[in-house]
């Protein structure tokens, strides 16, 4: 009952997080829209795969298989950046 | 001894006593699934290898003879695509890796049989398209470069789509491998005492989970580019061209160790076979398994130098590349080691782990003129690059390959394979190779460029050469394959243990039975302790 409870509470979330990223995109921030855009949706993110995929309740190695990814898409895009800042 | 039995008993035919399409096409025994993988790849790389004999008789000639320009770039694309995606990639991991990792490993099977058939159908779903794409088949190369690959008028998004699903396939397997290892090791069988073919495939699934993903978005993104004009890659549209090759680049450098860590392993367990003598630097060999995986991840850069790249990544790039030689390096020492004051017999298997010593050593020992800024753009898509990677492709992990289907085609089969022909087979592969690529280091210093259709009259006599090394190439695989087939048929029968290995797999019959071992084996040593009994540490 109560893991229903969560589940539908984490549904909402996602779902006005949604709609946080519908209204940002009406204003004007510059590279902040960008920046926001992408805050909300890493949050989003984290909630599914805390709760939506039991995330929360595991032991340490699942926790590492699922950050080292993590790792490897702030390498590929640090490696990329490394030539685009400086063409 | 030589009553080549033809009346086997169902007894001893194990794993193999049921017949018929279904019992193979639906089957969850990983011993089978290697099985159908093997022969998929090994069809794949006589496809590729009978193309490869077809650009090396157009090169022949310094003009047009054979075939028109058009047909040479799809021929070096297909011959380019299928040797990597179809053969290479999924040949040691998928083939051997599923036939042997539970054996080695002491388990009944992988952790997830039926995603493993699964894999299976969706790498055959992947040949599939590709083969579809035929209808208008590709000119880009192997590495579908934008912005060429979003133009041309080629099957692009097909055939993407096809190594889109081959990489499904390969990524579920990696994963059954990582729950495997983690899961289904044999009480007693530690980390530490687990063989090196394990460690390899293990460090090798790890990359296979961690960048196929990004290759396959990339195609992805490409075909979204041709099909709705999307600009991902389009300068005109926002674009950048480049960042197909940094996205295409992050996946297919670490793959070369997809192609090559198993192979390594292979190599770790067939040398202490053949010299009687304890692995040298286990905790070495394992680990800079590892290291290679990851360090393999920092250095794509060093396809990109010639591209218009930043001067600062490519200083970054070639700095890192270097580092990927130190565990490479200890690996290498450590196989020698391992020979020294062994008692050393060179049985088919051996011959074929010494030869992939040789020739990645020379391989290996190109790879820093490439990765060095400064002399890479002399030699950048020369044929230097085409004799470095062939002999770290083919010197290296074929070679491995057949070291391990020589060395477990008893296991597999029941059966030996005649050792006379297959140390023809050898020496007459082993000349044709270098024949055949050799001479590629040299044009290439000269300047030739890689993937034309003609070229100067000067190269004429290099090319003669290496035409000429191809056929004998070409006649050594020939006996080789007609060995297999006539051990599978008529070899002597094999028992469980010809080569007297100390690994799992040796402790059940020949071929094993469907449930691998008739009680799980509990493990108190570690495999490799060959002549005294030693510690395990
Ligand atoms: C371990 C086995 C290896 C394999 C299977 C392998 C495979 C390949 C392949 C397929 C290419 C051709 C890419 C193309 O079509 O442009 C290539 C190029 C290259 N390799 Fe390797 N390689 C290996 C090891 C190494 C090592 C150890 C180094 C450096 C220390 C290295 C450095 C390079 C560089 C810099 C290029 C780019 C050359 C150019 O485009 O100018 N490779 N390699
Ligand atoms: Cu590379």
């Amino acid at each position: 009952m109560t893991a229903q409870r969560t589940y539908i509470a984490i549904w909402l979330a996602l779902l006005v997080l949604t709609g946080i990223t519908w209204g940002v995109s009406y204003l004007d921030l510059g590279l902040g829209n960008a920046a926001a855009a992408l805050a909300i949706a890493s949050l989003k993110a984290a909630l599914v795969a805390l709760y939506f995929m039991h995330l929360r309740n595991e032991g340490r190695l699942v926790w590492a298989f699922a950050l080292f990814p993590l790792g490897f898409l702030a390498l590929i895009i640090f490696g990329t950046l490394s030539d685009t800042l400086f063409r | 001894m030589t009553d080549h039995a033809t009346d086997t008993s169902p007894a001893d035919r194990g794993y193999l006593t049921d017949k018929g399409f279904r019992s193979w096409a639906l089957t969850l025994d990983h011993k089978r699934i290697g099985v159908l993988y093997l022969f998929t790849t090994l069809f794949f790389f006589l496809v590729g290898g009978v193309i490869a004999l077809l650009m090396r008789l157009e090169l022949l000639t310094p003009g047009p003879s054979l075939m028109n320009d058009h047909t040479y770039n799809v021929l070096f694309t297909l011959h380019g695509a299928i040797m990597i995606f179809l053969f290479i990639i999924p040949g040691i991991p998928s083939g051997l890796g599923n036939f042997f990792i539970p054996l080695l490993i002491g388990a009944r099977d992988v952790a997830f049989p039926r995603l493993n058939l699964l894999s299976y159908w969706v790498f055959i779903g992947g040949i599939v398209v590709i083969l579809a794409s035929l209808v208008s088949p590709m000119d880009t190369g192997w590495t579908f470069y934008t912005p060429y690959s979003a133009k041309t008028g080629a099957a692009v998004a097909t055939l993407s789509f096809g190594i889109f699903l081959v990489g499904m396939s390969s990524i579920l397997t990696g994963l059954n491998f990582i729950v495997t290892t983690h899961r289904l090791r044999a009480p007693g069988l530690t980390w530490m005492r687990l063989p090196l073919f394990i460690w390899g495939m293990y460090a090798t699934s790890i990359i296979q989970v961690l960048a196929t993903p990004v290759v396959g978005i990339t195609f992805l993104l490409l075909a979204a580019e041709r099909l709705f004009g999307v600009g991902f890659f389009d300068p005109a549209k926002g674009g950048d061209p480049l960042l197909f090759q940094h996205f295409f680049w992050f996946y297919s450098h670490p793959v070369v160790y997809v192609m090559i860590l198993p192979a390594m392993g292979i190599i770790s367990e067939v040398i202490p076979v053949f010299s009687r003598k304890a692995i040298f630097g286990y905790r070495a060999i394992a680990y800079s398994s590892l290291a290679i995986a990851f360090i393999g991840f920092l250095v794509w850069g060093h396809h990109m130098f010639v591209s218009g790249m930043s001067p600062v990544a490519g200083v970054i790039f070639s700095f890192l590349t270097f580092f990927v030689a130190v565990p490479t390096g200890v690996k290498v020492f450590n196989w020698i080691a391992t020979l020294y004051r062994g008692s050393i017999t060179f049985e088919s298997p051996m011959l074929y782990a010494l030869t992939f010593i040789f020739l990645f050593i020379i391989g290996g020992l190109t790879g820093p003129f490439l990765g060095a800024l400064a002399t890479n753009v002399h030699l950048h898509d020369t044929y230097f690059v085409v004799a470095h990677f062939h002999y770290t492709m083919m010197g290296g992990t074929v070679m491995g390959l057949f070291a391990g289907l020589h060395y477990w085609f008893p296991k597999m089969t029941g059966r030996m394979l005649n050792e006379t022909v297959a140390k023809l087979a050898w020496a007459v592969t082993f000349v044709g190779f270098n024949a055949t690529f050799f001479v590629m280091f040299i044009m290439g210093y000269h300047g030739m460029p890689r993937r034309y259709a003609e070229y100067l009259p000067k190269y004429h006599a290099d090319n003669v050469f290496a035409t000429a090394g191809s056929w004998i190439l070409a006649v050594g695989v020939a006996i080789m394959f007609a060995n297999f087939v006539w051990g599978m048929l008529r070899g002597e029968k094999a028992g469980a243990n010809p080569w007297r290995g100390l690994t799992l797999e040796w402790q059940t019959p020949s071929p094993p039975p469907t449930e691998n071992f008739e009680e799980i084996p509990t493990v108190t040593d570690w495999p490799y302790g060959y002549g005294k009994k030693v510690v395990c540490r």
